[in-house]
């Protein structure tokens, strides 16, 4: 037991060290891009929370991401609210949005319950493009400035990096929490759930809300980050990605999702360089995952490490 | 009496599942309810635990009418319920499928902290080791043999506290030595926890072995009740069982 302990510490003191120092060693261009990770794997964890912690696929988590950034965006270009109130706007907006249309949702099940995420997900698309005049419509809302600690590209980095620490620190702390176990047992088992005196529903709702928080904070960060906001960060092919990045990483895994987030994004980067054709290489890739490694990829590196350790008592 | 049924029905279709069904268990008994396959016995129970609601007729329990109210209200006023095909969560160790169940009880599931593991370590140990599966805690639920899912279910069970314990052929597949260890553990149940117990059985070694009451329906319809001693000796129930299969005095 003291052995299997210690090494994970070890492991995250590393982690903490090179993320910590990356912006001292990397140029503009990879503080930028680690930025970007950062956000898109918050808003992947947020979205496993559901998928790998609760069993239910939502195909519309990219409207909260968007409400998440609108609402700082419409708060500091069209009210002027200073940032520093206008960022922990956005989680409470996502967190009200997210239980309303989280209400209906969470009665479906299964494939239902996919779909009427998609159909929420496309409506929120649908008012950011039409309502113009809050949200400047298909022209998206730009020029949005970020308060001067986070207009270096170091100062944004640390900023995100702190911001999405906590919000994984406070996800692990869920879904170790009786919460989180219930949660678990609703994927494993629903009806008998049910049969030991839980209100599933409610527990449900309870999940759909507390992850779409945080992906309304993930995109919080990212509206001050990218400058500007447009209606396509809620559309159904934003979904998606946080799907694919789960699967891609390992959904039954806690940082399963950022993996594949990093994965994702670093691939975007250095394959369109060479091809305008990188959503061709993007599906090779995940038919490969899901064909020979459906746990993904850090399901795939637990097999091996087991394995290694097994053959070492072997030997 | 803890549980009244007064005139439950429930039709499938053109099929009456459970047709005008009156039934009294009393507080403390090991009460068995058996028939042939298709009685209706499952549906009734499905009645009871809120999975069906009946199309008439009412349901009291410990004096409060619980018809059609959700299960996991059944549940927390005190009737818990394994099922015929045990239905554990696979892929939790069996210490978390018990854990799951007592945190339910104690009102915990909802909350955000602290760590489950700082929690109800206890009592999930106890009820393991009441229903003897202390060795296999770390164990996944998927890995366990089928006996000892039946128990992991009877476990998960046990950790609401039940006054009223359900169980839907607790002994469905079980080995002869499996049977006799679980129906002396529920025996065990109700004289030590005063527990009371519902439960349906093809065995009838084990029903008249353990059963102070008896129940028989058939084609949805209770046909005797009363007494083991009283239901051994009915004619009608000869009838029914020795016309139509021989299992009953087998």
């Amino acid at each position: 037991m003291r052995g299997t302990s210690l090494r994970p510490l070890w492991g995250w003191g590393l982690l903490a060290l090179g993320l910590g120092g990356f912006p001292l060693l990397a140029s503009e261009f990879y503080i930028r891009l680690a930025t970007e990770i950062l956000i898109m794997a918050l808003f992947a964890m947020s979205f496993n929370l559901l998928l790998g912690y609760g069993g239910m696929l939502s195909f519309g988590h990219a409207g909260f991401y968007a409400v998440g950034a609108y609402t700082v965006a419409i708060l500091m270009k069209k009210t002027s609210v200073p940032f520093f109130l206008a960022f922990p706007a956005a989680p409470a907006v996502t967190a009200l949005v997210a239980a309303v249309t989280g209400y209906f949702c969470v009665r479906l099940r299964g494939f239902y319950f996919s779909i009427l995420t998609l159909a929420f997900g496309q409506l929120i698309w649908g008012v950011i493009f039409k309502w113009s005049a809050l949200t400047e419509g298909d022209d998206g809302i730009v020029g949005i400035r970020a308060p001067t600690f986070l207009t270096s590209s170091g100062g944004s980095y640390y900023f995100t990096l702190v911001l999405t620490a906590a919000c994984i620190g406070l996800l692990w702390m869920i879904i170790e929490s009786p919460f989180g176990r219930t949660l678990l047992a609703i994927r494993e088992n629903t009806d008998r759930t049910q049969f030991i005196g839980v209100d599933v529903n409610r527990l449900r709702l309870l999940a759909f809300v507390l992850s779409a928080t945080f992906a309304g904070v993930a995109g919080a960060l990212f509206a001050p980050f990218n400058g500007s906001v447009f209606p396509t960060f809620a559309l159904w092919t934003k979904s998606g990605e946080v799907v694919m990045m789960s699967i891609l990483g390992g959904m039954h895994t806690f940082l399963g999702p950022a993996v594949g987030a990093a994965i994702m994004l670093s691939l975007d980067q250095m394959i369109s360089v060479y091809t305008e054709y990188w959503p061709f290489v993007l599906g090779v890739i995940l038919l490969v995952l899901v064909l020979f490694f459906p746990a993904g990829i850090t399901g795939f590196v637990r097999v091996l490490a087991r394995r290694e350790s097994a053959g070492t008592r072997l030997a | 009496m803890l549980l009244e049924t007064q005139g439950l029905r429930k039709a499938f279709g053109g099929v009456q599942a459970v047709s005008n069904v009156d039934l009294a268990v009393l507080e403390g008994d090991v009460h068995a309810l058996i028939g042939p396959n298709g009685a209706g016995k499952t549906t009734f129970f499905n009645l009871l635990t809120g999975s069906l609601r009946p199309d008439t007729g009412r349901i009291d329990f410990g004096g409060r009418e619980i018809t059609a109210l959700p299960p996991q209200q059944i549940c927390r006023m005190g009737i818990a319920r394994s099922f015929q095909r045990a239905s554990i969560f696979p892929k939790l160790s069996a210490f978390e499928n018990v854990r799951v169940s007592v945190l339910a009880h104690e009102g915990k599931s909802f909350r955000l902290y602290p760590r489950a593991n700082a929690l109800a370590r206890g009592e999930v140990e106890s009820l393991l080791e009441t229903v003897g599966l202390s060795d296999q805690a770390d164990q996944p639920g998927e890995s366990l043999s089928h006996g000892d899912r039946k128990r992991l279910e009877l476990g998960i069970a046990l950790a609401n506290r039940p006054k009223l314990l359900l169980l839907d052929e607790p002994t469905a597949g079980m080995s002869p030595d499996e049977t006799r260890s679980t129906m002396s553990l529920v025996q065990r149940l109700a004289r030590e926890r005063g527990i009371t117990v519902l439960f349906t059985e093809h065995d009838m070694t084990v029903v008249f072995g353990i059963a102070q009451r008896v129940t028989v329906m058939h084609q949805g319809q209770v046909i005797a009740d009363g007494s083991s001693e009283a239901v051994r000796e009915n004619r009608e129930v000869q009838r029914v069982y020795l016309g139509e299969a021989g299992w009953f005095w087998r």
